[in-house]
């Protein structure tokens, strides 16, 4: 999906933008969060989230090993549990990934793009997504630069995700606007437009890498956007909060607002991804405590 | 000052959860009277998600607790031990008010409870060598075995005795490097929910000892089946019945259990709480190698 727009024009679009109600915006995810979801319901959920994780590691010491037995894991949480949707790594770490979930239907997700910062040339970071797609990556989780969009440069922001969507030719794109970087609500709302109209498949809050990750109430306003944007331009966008959704509740409170601000179109990992690594364990102890009655520990999850 | 009486500051008493004093999650609370029918407070009643709160805080300090030499465990029980002495007179009160006991024989009870503290914390670094040993094998190997902690005690405290017996079931337990999960006496527990805040001063890491109150039928089922929980101490549980279903949920989860009235000495206690690892250590390649052992 190609944009239509030029820089400028997008850039003033973005920057007519009205602003957040903050006060109201993290009433109503506070007013959300307060959703208490059982059994049957509960059970439901937990297979949801599961199905909608990208099992993320970006470390520097992830090894071929280590990627293996992520993917394996991917493929296959628990008995029953259905897979997750990516294995997001380096994209040093794609080929091995894409060898290891080759027939599985799970897919390999790479950051890309001098990941987590993005604080290289433009051609590096070109290249750098190229790589990934070329070793056989099936969606592309790009940084927006910040630099550049803090110092108002919004038309080299749009430009940039643009070049990056060419480059990653039919590989989903992931535009990571690392909000806990962007420090208001309304730096969010702009960066998420100016991402969509740059031809951003999904929008994703952060690289999990800063200090402030996902939170609900930016969450909940990307939503807003994405919702916003397909009624403006019949264009559906997918939302993926990251980094920080550690238990079954947080996961069942994004849930809920996915279901009550966009509606079942965006119910399914198409369109719905959590960045996550350890919150797929407690999904997965959860899980068992409903199935046998008896509360789980970490001695029956595997240790990633 | 007015010639009227003041007016007295009550205690809340609240669990002991991870370090914290929080009230119950289900927001529940029961009158405690004492044995000639003075109400003396209300205290918090646990749900069986305090429970599992509970044994989450427990298994996040457990490894950290083991991994702390036995020297500074033992230190931070004698800790815990004069925090205990310098507010013996306040304890007794306490205990003499849940158990009607005379106030000097209470002093007294207060008075063993804090050796036995003071006992167990002797012990940090001497059970090992006491349970473990170098075995005799025929081979060119050392051979050790060591007693290691389970993991997470769970402990139905006794039920008439609320402070000295309750130190005597989770002291062993957390001499040997178990954190512990413990269920105070269901009509007396002030005085353990007091104990939290002398635990809370006396160095130990929080979720080390945490202390629930509430009804055992309730909250014990949780801690019995819960997985995560490696021991289960049914020593309060009065019901025969009970204590037998109980130890049934456990099995399932291959925890070891220690029956209702069972006793035994300070040894046999320590022991219950801990599993054998053995080593087989080559013995002729290090030697070989010029290995000074």
């Amino acid at each position: 999906m190609g944009s239509i727009l030029s820089g400028a024009e997008a850039a003033s679009l973005v920057r007519a933008l009205p602003g957040v109600d903050a006060v109201g915006l993290e009433a109503r995810a506070a007013g959300l969060a307060t959703r208490s979801v059982k059994t049957t319901s509960k059970a439901r959920a937990i297979d949801l989230a599961i199905s909608m994780i990208d099992l993320t590691t970006l470390e520097g010491a992830d090894t071929p090993g280590k990627v293996r037995s992520l993917a394996a894991k991917a493929v296959r949480p628990d008995g029953d549990a259905p897979s997750t949707a990516a294995v997001c790594v380096y994209p040093s770490m794609v080929a091995t990934a894409k060898e290891a979930l080759r027939g599985t239907g799970v897919k390999v997700a790479s950051v890309a793009t001098g990941f987590p910062a993005g604080q290289v040339p433009l051609d590096v970071r070109l290249a750098d997504t190229e790589a990934a797609v070329r070793a056989g990556a099936d969606e592309i989780d790009m940084v927006i630069n910040r630099g550049a969009f803090l110092a108002g440069d919004l038309e080299r922001v749009f430009h940039e995700i643009k070049a990056v969507k060419a480059a990653s030719g039919d590989a989903r794109l992931k535009v990571i606007l690392e909000t806990g970087e962007l420090a208001t609500y309304d730096a969010v709302r702009q960066a998420s437009w100016l991402a969509m109209h740059a031809g951003a498949d999904f929008i994703k809050t952060s690289t999990g890498k800063v200090g402030v990750n996902a939170t609900l109430p930016v969450t909940l306003l990307m939503m807003q956007a994405v919702r916003d944007f397909r009624a403006a331009t019949g264009v559906q966008v997918g939302v993926k909060p990251a980094g920080g959704i550690r238990n079954t509740k947080d996961a069942i409170k994004y849930l809920v607002a996915v279901n009550e601000t966009l509606g079942d179109d965006w119910l399914s990992n198409e369109w719905f991804r959590f960045g996550a690594s350890s919150l797929l364990n407690d999904l997965l102890m959860q899980r068992q405590k409903l199935k046998t009655g008896r509360y789980s520990g970490p001695d029956y999850v595997t240790v990633d | 000052m007015s010639e009227h009486e003041r007016l007295r500051v009550k205690k809340t008493y609240k669990l002991y959860v991870g370090g914290k004093f929080p009230r119950s999650e289900s927001g529940r609370s029961y009158p405690v009277s004492s044995p000639d029918g003075t109400e003396l407070a209300n205290a918090a009643l646990a749900s069986r998600k305090d429970a599992r709160d509970a044994v989450a805080a427990a298994r996040k300090a457990q490894r950290p607790w083991a991994g702390q030499t036995a020297y500074l465990r033992g230190q931070i029980l004698y800790r815990a031990a004069e925090m205990l002495e310098g507010r013996a007179g306040q304890f007794a009160e306490e205990l003499a008010d849940a158990t009607g006991a005379d106030p000097r024989e209470a002093l007294g009870t207060v008075e063993q409870a804090i050796d036995r503290l003071v006992h167990y914390a002797g012990w940090t670094d001497k059970y090992t060598s006491v349970l473990g040993g170098a075995n005799p094998v025929g081979g060119p190997y050392f051979n050790h075995t060591t007693p290691e902690p389970l993991g997470v005690v769970a402990v139905v405290a006794p039920q008439d005795d609320p402070l000295l017996g309750l130190i005597e079931a989770f002291a062993p337990a957390i001499a040997t490097g178990n954190t512990a999960v413990v269920l105070a006496s269901e009509a007396k527990p002030l005085p353990a929910l007091s104990l939290g805040e002398v635990l809370a001063t006396s160095d130990l890491p929080g979720g080390v000892v945490n202390l629930l109150s509430g009804k055992v039928s309730e909250v014990a089922p949780h801690l019995a089946s819960h997985a995560d929980v490696n021991g289960l101490d049914l020593g309060g549980v009065a019901d025969a019945g009970l204590a037998a279903e109980l130890e049934a949920a456990a099995a399932e989860t291959l925890k070891v259990v220690r029956r209702p009235g069972r006793d035994g000495g300070a040894l046999d206690l320590l022991r219950q709480w801990t599993e054998y690892k053995t080593v087989w250590h080559p013995a002729g390649m290090a030697a070989g190698a010029g290995g000074a052992y």
